[in-house]
């Protein structure tokens, strides 16, 4: 388990976090800039002293006011890659990776330096210096010196927030090959849903300075009371569905739980998991099955819930199969006679669900 | 040519040596004090600055003088050190090492400073979280990008000290073959009839050397930026 209680005050802004989570897997610290999510990374790492509070990872006290321990960055265990790598300049690749090995107890030192070079593609780098590396190469680089310093947990602070989009899709995929492969547990800092709908498993959602919500990525990104934190006009439902095929016209069919999601296609084998995050707004409301429609994309389903959002908007809360959320006009819900427990089709366009809100993991030789 | 003559090898030779060991103590000190005033705020960081500083600013003389009083074989620490350790310094080339090594400590001190100033902290903390404790990033991370610095220092403080009088001939005084350097020779000469021509040639030789100096501390420079910018 990771256990965060910690408090903070720095000038006007005041830190209040407590949150437990499984350290297992990706969890997401999600929010907005000035949320305080590198203040909590910073507390975590050890680099800023907490005012109070506690802090346990994986049964370890790292920080504990009223016993007075706050544990030295050194002897945390706790590896970080920061926003802007910070990679040593005067060492090469090699011995940046490298450096924090040895002081890794010899009986604890699980990770093999080939299969992370091999796992990161590093091999070709190891005599550059990082004045002659990318941006991707860097950030890399960045995350093999971390995890080779063995540690318990790793943080990532925005890790991908300087690179552009070719490079965050790729070094998304490096660390989603990480987390199956090493199991080391990552807390991954963004303010990019993108990413989090991508690799989060479990997701902490931080708002001025406090938790707003904590949970699997899939449920909190799946409700629209969270959504003026999540992105307003993002707000939908996260689904976990796997390839099922592609269709002569270049469509690939992704089946859950309530049918098959046709969606512009992919290049996934059959059985590849994805994760497809629909946005309430591009989810219209039929109650009764249309014809003649050019959506593929119809699901019937029952109301399960509604909200009204805004003066003239109204969420829906559909079940069918899964959750499913849909954003229509207070108008519409009202001429429709829609009400809680009604069976309607949902309708989704396959081309609203562009890659971005695919959560997709890339095949291993793609670079 | 230019041959040198034996009273003139024995004082390039002994302004070097001077210079050397003036360094040579100074640097380590010199590290710990820039360090101290980059990276700390204590009571009495002002007061610690201005004492390094202060040889820049007051007259030669007057540290020599203040040497004597220290370090002379009656002076508060001269006593103690001939006391445990039978070594004097006063009147003895060592004691020109000293007075060369305080006259150039403020240069070298804020060559440094600068330095150590342009690291990345950030970086330091990245090595912290690699479990790195704080004197080994000092000595794998801060050290190595502040030789630049240190260099730049190293050859002013050398520099420095190759050419110190004042303090220099205050506090141990003109002793052929033993505190006799290179400016004190060339002053003596200056002052006795006929020794225009002397005098002309230990200032040519010591342009010269301090020529070389900067050369080779030029080259190293570059060579050192070379391999951190990789």
């Amino acid at each position: 388990m990771l256990q965060v209680d910690l408090q903070k005050r720095l000038g006007d802004f005041n830190l209040d976090v407590a949150f437990g989570i499984e350290d297992r897997g990706i969890t997401a610290l999600f929010g907005r800039s000035g949320a305080g999510k590198t203040t909590l990374v910073n507390m975590m790492a050890g680099l800023l002293r907490p005012d109070s509070g506690r802090l346990h990872i994986g049964g370890h006290t790292l920080f504990d006011s009223d016993a007075k321990i706050n544990v030295r960055p050194e002897r945390r265990r706790v590896g970080y890659v920061f926003q802007e790598g910070r990679l040593f300049p005067h060492l090469s690749v090699k011995a940046n990776l490298l450096y924090g090995r040895r002081f890794a107890p010899k009986g604890e030192r699980y990770q093999d330096a080939a299969q992370i070079i091999d796992l990161l593609g590093l091999g070709g780098l190891l005599a550059r210096r990082p004045a002659t590396l990318s941006g991707g190469e860097k950030q890399r680089v960045a995350i093999g010196r971390a995890l080779l310093s063995e540690p318990r947990l790793l943080l990532m602070d925005e890790p991908l927030a300087a690179l552009d989009a070719a490079r965050k899709s790729e070094i998304m995929g490096h660390i989603e090959r990480l987390r199956d492969v090493l199991g080391v547990p990552i807390v991954y800092v963004s303010h990019a849903l993108e990413e989090v709908t991508r690799l989060a498993d479990h997701m902490v959602l931080l708002a001025d300075g406090g938790v707003v919500a904590t949970g699997s990525a899939v449920d909190i990104m799946s409700r629209p009371d969270l959504s003026p934190h999540t992105g307003r006009h993002e707000a939908g439902a996260l689904i976990e569905t796997q390839v099922a095929g592609h269709d002569d016209f270049g469509l690939t069919e992704l089946a859950f739980t309530g049918g098959v999601l046709r969606v512009a296609g992919l290049d996934l084998a059959a059985g590849t998991a994805v994760r497809a995050r629909i946005r309430a707004r591009d989810v219209a409301i039929a109650t009764t099955r249309p014809s003649d429609l050019s959506i593929l994309n119809v699901f019937p389903g029952r109301i399960a819930e509604m909200h009204p959002s805004g003066a003239a908007a109204m969420d829906l809360q559909l079940d069918i199969g899964v959750k499913l959320w849909a954003r229509i006009t207070a108008r519409s819900a009202h001429e429709l006679g829609l009400v809680p427990g009604r069976e309607v089709f949902a309708l989704v366009k396959s081309v609203a669900i562009d890659r971005h809100s695919l959560g997709l993991a890339q095949p291993p030789n793609r670079n | 040519m230019f041959a040198l003559s034996a009273l003139e090898s024995e004082a390039v030779l002994l302004s070097l040596r001077v210079a050397f060991w003036s360094v040579l103590i100074s640097l380590p000190v010199a590290i710990a004090v820039a360090w101290l005033l980059a990276r700390k705020r204590f009571p009495g960081h002002l007061f610690l600055n201005g004492l390094v500083h202060l040889p820049l600013v007051v007259p030669p003389v007057v540290v020599g003088y203040l040497l004597l009083l220290l370090l002379g074989r009656n002076g508060a620490m001269g006593a103690w050190l001939w006391d445990w350790f039978g070594i004097t310094v006063a009147f003895t080339w060592r004691g020109a090492a000293v007075a060369s090594a305080v006259m150039a400590f403020p240069l070298m001190v804020r060559a440094i400073r600068l330095s150590l100033e342009s690291v990345d902290i950030r970086l330091e903390a990245a090595a912290r979280t690699l479990g790195a404790p704080p004197i080994w990033v000092f000595a794998t991370v801060s050290l190595p990008l502040m030789a630049p610095g240190i260099l730049t220092g190293t050859m002013l403080a050398f520099a420095r000290g190759f050419g110190e009088f004042g303090a220099t001939i205050t506090f141990v005084s003109n002793i052929p073959g033993e505190t006799r350097t290179l400016p004190i020779a060339l002053y003596s000469l200056t002052q006795v009839p006929g020794g225009e021509g002397g005098a002309l040639r230990l200032m040519i030789l010591s342009i010269v050397i301090a020529m070389l100096a900067l050369f080779a501390s030029e080259l190293l420079a570059r060579r050192v930026r070379a391999r951190l910018e990789g």
